[in-house]
Formats: structure tokens, C-alpha cells, sequence
């Protein structure tokens, strides 16, 4: 059996770390790690020794198929990649976990609330939206619309062009929404909850000190309000004319939008339940927007106040 | 011939390997095709992939790295069940214990606690990539559901998990985010028409989640065991699915 360079090169690898945990002082630390390493390591040494060093280019083909296939063997080609990726992100979990301990805090202690409290960070988005909507909205709606939404892609996404393949042209308004959806909306809401938030969810920047005692003047209004009107009921109805306008206008403006942009032929192969789906989705995401803007603007609270729920 | 060579022989001859390796590595086309379809992990895959397949430009790697992480906290998380006990009396103590007394306890517990959160921000660029290369168009709708389903289980995981060193951030921050769930329209005391249904805070979504009114004891044990049985298993039926999927239409690429 030949020994290729990568056995080679794990060989070495290998011994340097054997030496080095029986040889440097507190060297043992790395005992574990060594073991981690070395299984990985032979399981790459079972599965693919030998294996040529090539990149897909000038791999090989398969040679039982016919002109224009591009196959190639998995074994070596893929499962070469893939124990190498594993290795090296292994190599660099170790090495991190080496460096960084995992946070401890004092024991529990359901009298004494921390300020500010986050929510683990990937749920920050969420908590910041607690901010602009009341905790039903962003806590439950806006999660539920996410993960409808996230599954009903492949389904309103009838464009037949980058299937399996980079296509950034011919997906334009895809790739844009997907874009504002999870780098803009989802992800730097996270780094404002993050990085930004202090306590009382106050807005800090890096460079000031967490004041717990800083106060922020509430000044919000809630729209109708601005608007003039004092009466409950009266909040009530324009609270509704404002949000039921919003979604039937928006519909009306995406719908022609789409007609003038792809053609009357396209809605109708879009079809109507696409259409509905689709723009009550986007609507939806863009009042995340625009009650953002609102609120850090203008001040807004509510657009629409009821008794019994607000948005 | 060498000694060397000779023992060698022997070995690979001998009816214990042959039992266990049924090929050599012979650079053949047939041995090829043998390596991956004659192994119960390799064949995973299938035998023969389209040469863009395994480009990382093309899948980035991050479904693996998704898997391999997942992987890295099931074998470190055994490691620590062996020593956490998930009760209030003990789960902080346990934790301590770990850090000081137990050997690799710090270790496992990082390599855990990292490999953790690598999985989450992973998923995201791994449905980031499948986006990006329109993966899901037919006939690949259905495994981005699943997909998106393991993103949610991920996401759990990684919450239940985050309660069980029983120290003020993971409490807190368990507080924060299930106090949605109090607020659910309908089903929380705190949602909108709750007094229609009549709930109550200790008879609704979130006391449903919590095992009772007030985070506690009761919530650690669901906790712990939505952690280490409930939702990996979960999880890992669905990635069964989605793996069998993948082998199943094939992987995406551009039209040959
Ligand atoms: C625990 C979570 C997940 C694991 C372990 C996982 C694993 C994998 C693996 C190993 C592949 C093979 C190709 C690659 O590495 O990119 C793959 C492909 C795929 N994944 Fe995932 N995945 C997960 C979550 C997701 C999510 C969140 C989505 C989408 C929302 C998704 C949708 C897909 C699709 C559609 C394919 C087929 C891609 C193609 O044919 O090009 N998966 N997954």
C-alpha cells in the first residue's frame, strides 16, 4: 500500500503531538484532543490512503460513462474532501475550546434579575422586535411567519433559472428579498441585541459604559393620536382604515408591480394562491421595516390600538 | 520478499480480515465504485457525483460541517451526562465539578458548548448556500421543509441545552426567551384574549413549556430531557430523511 503525502503528512502531524503531550510540562492537557485527532485521522487513513491528489478539474472520469457526463468517482474525490474539512474544522473546534471557556455565571437565583436579561443570541432578533411590536406579535406571529414563510419558498418561487446552480441575473427579486430578510432583518438585529443593548435595553454604544440608572423620556405616541383622534372607538376605526389599507393597497401596488414587470402572462402562470401568499408575506416583513423606521423617527408606538390587542 | 511483507501478506490473507475488509484499495474503477457502495456510512453517497459536486464554491461544505458538529456534541455530551445530575441542588454544583475535579471536564464542556453554536450559525449558511444555488426548486422542495424543520430543532436544541448549567445567564436568558410564550394569542395569560380561554399563569403555554407556573426545579428535569433524548432523536430522523433524500433526487447542478 502506498503511502500518499496526506498519511504522510498525518503521520508527522501525529507524532509531533505524541511528543509533545508526554514530553512538554502540562503537555498532558492535551491528551484528549491528541485522541480526537488521531481518530479522525485514522478514520481518514481507512477510508481514503492513497488517494490522488487532484482537484475535480483534472480528476479522472468515470470511464464507463458516455461523452458530456462530468462524473467522477465519490471515493477518493468527494470523501477525500470532506475528511479533510472534517479534520481541520475538528483542529479548530479543539483549538478554540483550548483558548475559550464555556461561561459560568453565579448559581441561579430566581429573586435577582440581571439587567439587562438577554435571550440566548441567535433569539436576539426576536427580543429586539419586542421593542417595536408587543411580545404576542414578535414573540409568537412574527416567529410562526418566519418558519411559514422559510417553507413556503420552494413553492411561491416558480422562476425555473438557477436551478443547482449561481444565478444572481435572471433571481434578482429573490435573492434581494431573501437578503433584506436574513442579512438585514434577522442578522443585524441580532448584533444590535448583542453588541448594542444595555440595561433596560437601552441603546449603548461600544464605547459607553452600561448606565443602569440612564432613563430614556418615553415620548411615544401611538399614530392616531398625531393624527388628532381622541376617542377610543375612534382609534379603534382609524387604527383599522390605517392597517387593513396598508395590506389591501400593498397588495394592489405588488400586484400591479408584478403585472408591469413580468407581464400579465406570468400572473397568470403565478397563479392567484402564489400571488396572495406571497404578498402577505412581504407585506408582513416590510411592516417590520416600517414600524422600525416609525418608531426611531417618529416615535410611533401603536398603529392600531384596541382594548384588546395592538399592533 | 521482506519480512515485513511476508506478515503483511499473512495478515490480509488471513480469514479475520477478509471477514472484516472484503476489498484493498486497488485504484480500479470497480474498486472505486466498491469503496463507497460496500460501506454503511460511505454509502451515504452515492457511488459517482458530478465533478461541481464537490467543489467547496458549490456547497461550502456547510451541511457537513452542520452534521460533523452535531456529531462533536452528541460524543461530548455523552461525556457529560455521565457527570451532571438535573436537579437544583446539583446541576450548578455538577458544573463546577466538572470545571475543577473532572479531567477534560472544562474540555468537553467547551468543546460542547462551542460546537454548538458553530452548528447554529452552520444551518443558517448552510440554507444561506441552498438558497443562493436555487437548490430547492423541484424536485428538492420537500427536503428544504425538512431542512427548514432541522433549523427549528437546531434552534431548540441549542435553547434546552442553554438552561441546564442552572447558573443567572442561562436561567435568565431561558426566562427571556420562553416569556414569549405567555404571550401567545389564545393559549398564554398574557395573549391576547386570554380570559376568553381561560388561561391562567399556571395553566398555559408557557407553564405547558416550564412544568409549572414559575421557571424551577420541574423545568431543569424537561429540560434536560428534551435536551438529551427528545429532540436529538427527533432531529436525527429527520436528518435520516433528509440525507435519503439528497441520495434520493440526486444533488442539485447545473443541466449537463
Ligand atoms: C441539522 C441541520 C442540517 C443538516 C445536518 C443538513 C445536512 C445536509 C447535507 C450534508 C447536505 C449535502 C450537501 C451540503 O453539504 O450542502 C444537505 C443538502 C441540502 N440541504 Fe441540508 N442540512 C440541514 C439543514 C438544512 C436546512 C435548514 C435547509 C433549508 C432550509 C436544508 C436544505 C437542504 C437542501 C434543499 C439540500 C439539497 C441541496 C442540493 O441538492 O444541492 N438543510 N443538507
Amino acid at each position: 500500500m502506498a503511502m500518499s503525502r496526506e498519511m504522510f503528512w498525518a503521520l508527522i502531524t501525529s507524532v509531533g503531538l505524541v511528543v509533545t503531550v508526554l514530553f512538554v510540562p502540562g503537555g498532558r492537557v492535551l491528551v484528549l484532543p491528541e485522541l480526537f485527532i488521531l481518530v479522525m485521522i485514522g478514520l481518514y487513513a481507512l477510508a481514503a490512503p492513497g488517494a490522488e491528489i487532484t482537484d475535480p478539474d483534472s480528476a479522472r472520469p468515470v470511464v464507463d460513462t458516455g461523452p458530456g457526463d462530468d462524473k467522477v468517482h465519490t471515493w477518493p474525490h468527494l470523501v477525500r474532501s470532506e475528511f479533510l474539512c472534517a479534520i481541520f474544522i475538528t483542529l479548530l473546534l479543539i483549538v478554540w475550546s483550548l483558548l475559550v471557556d464555556a461561561p459560568l455565571e453565579d448559581p441561579a437565583n430566581p429573586t435577582r434579575t440581571p439587567n439587562p436579561s438577554k435571550a440566548p443570541w441567535y433569539f436576539l432578533g426576536l427580543q429586539e422586535m419586542l421593542v417595536f411590536f408587543d411580545p404576542w406579535h414578535a414573540g409568537v406571529v412574527l416567529p410562526s411567519f418566519i418558519v411559514v414563510g422559510l417553507m413556503a419558498i420552494p413553492y411561491i418561487d416558480i422562476n425555473p433559472a438557477g436551478n443547482g446552480y449561481y444565478a444572481f441575473e435572471s433571481r434578482k427579486i429573490e435573492i434581494l428579498t431573501f437578503f433584506l430578510g436574513f442579512h438585514i432583518l434577522w442578522i443585524s438585529l441580532i448584533i444590535i441585541g448583542t453588541f448594542l443593548r444595555g440595561p433596560g435595553w437601552n441603546w449603548f454604544w461600544p464605547w459607553e459604559v452600561w448606565d443602569s440608572h440612564k432613563v430614556e423620556a418615553l415620548t411615544n405616541v401611538n399614530l392616531h393620536y398625531k393624527f388628532g383622534v381622541r376617542t377610543e372607538t375612534g382609534a379603534m376605526i382609524f387604527g383599522a382604515i390605517v392597517v387593513l389599507g396598508y395590506f389591501v393597497l400593498g397588495t394592489i401596488a405588488m400586484y400591479m408591480g408584478i403585472v408591469k414587470m413580468k407581464g400579465q402572462e406570468f400572473m397568470q402562470r403565478w397563479g392567484m394562491p402564489r400571488f396572495i401568499l406571497t404578498s402577505f408575506l412581504f407585506l408582513n416583513m416590510m411592516s417590520v421595516v416600517i414600524k422600525m423606521v416609525m418608531r426611531h423617527a417618529g416615535n410611533i408606538m401603536y398603529v392600531w390600538q384596541t382594548p384588546w390587542i395592538n399592533f | 520478499m521482506s519480512k515485513w511483507e511476508e506478515t503483511k501478506r499473512q495478515i490480509t490473507e488471513s480469514q479475520v480480515w477478509q471477514s472484516i475488509f472484503r476489498h484493498g484499495y486497488d485504484d480500479t474503477p470497480g474498486n472505486r465504485v466498491q469503496m463507497v457502495s460496500g460501506n454503511v456510512w460511505l454509502h451515504l453517497h452515492p457511488s459517482k457525483v458530478r465533478r461541481h459536486a464537490i467543489r467547496m464554491r458549490f456547497t461550502w461544505c456547510m451541511g457537513g460541517i452542520t452534521f460533523l458538529m452535531f456529531l462533536v456534541t452528541v460524543v461530548t455530551g455523552i461525556y457529560l451526562m455521565f457527570y451532571y445530575r438535573p436537579t437544583a441542588e446539583y446541576a450548578y454544583a455538577d458544573m463546577k465539578y466538572l470545571e475543577f475535579d473532572m479531567p477534560f471536564g472544562m474540555f468537553m464542556r467547551n468543546m460542547h458548548r462551542w460546537a454548538a453554536h458553530a452548528m447554529v450559525i452552520a444551518v443558517w449558511l448552510h440554507m444561506f448556500r441552498v438558497f443562493l444555488t436555487g437548490s430547492y426548486k423541484p424536485p428538492r422542495e420537500f427536503n428544504w421543509i425538512v431542512g427548514v424543520l432541522l433549523l427549528v430543532l437546531t434552534l431548540l436544541l441549542s435553547f434546552t441545552g442553554y438552561l441546564l448549567p442552572w447558573d443567572q445567564l442561562s436561567i435568565w436568558a431561558v426566562t427571556v426567551g420562553s416569556n414569549m410564550a405567555r404571550a401567545t394569542p389564545l393559549l398564554g395569560y398574557e395573549g391576547p384574549f386570554a380570559d376568553w380561554t381561560g388561561a391562567n399563569p399556571i395553566y398555559d403555554a408557557r407553564a405547558f413549556l416550564f412544568g409549572g407556573g414559575e421557571i424551577g426545579p420541574h423545568t431543569l428535569l424537561r429540560f434536560y430531557i428534551l435536551h438529551c433524548i427528545f429532540i436529538p432523536l427527533v432531529a436525527s430522523l429527520f436528518m435520516a430523511v433528509h440525507f435519503w433524500r439528497i441520495r434520493r433526487d440526486g444533488f442539485s447542478g447545473p443541466p449537463v
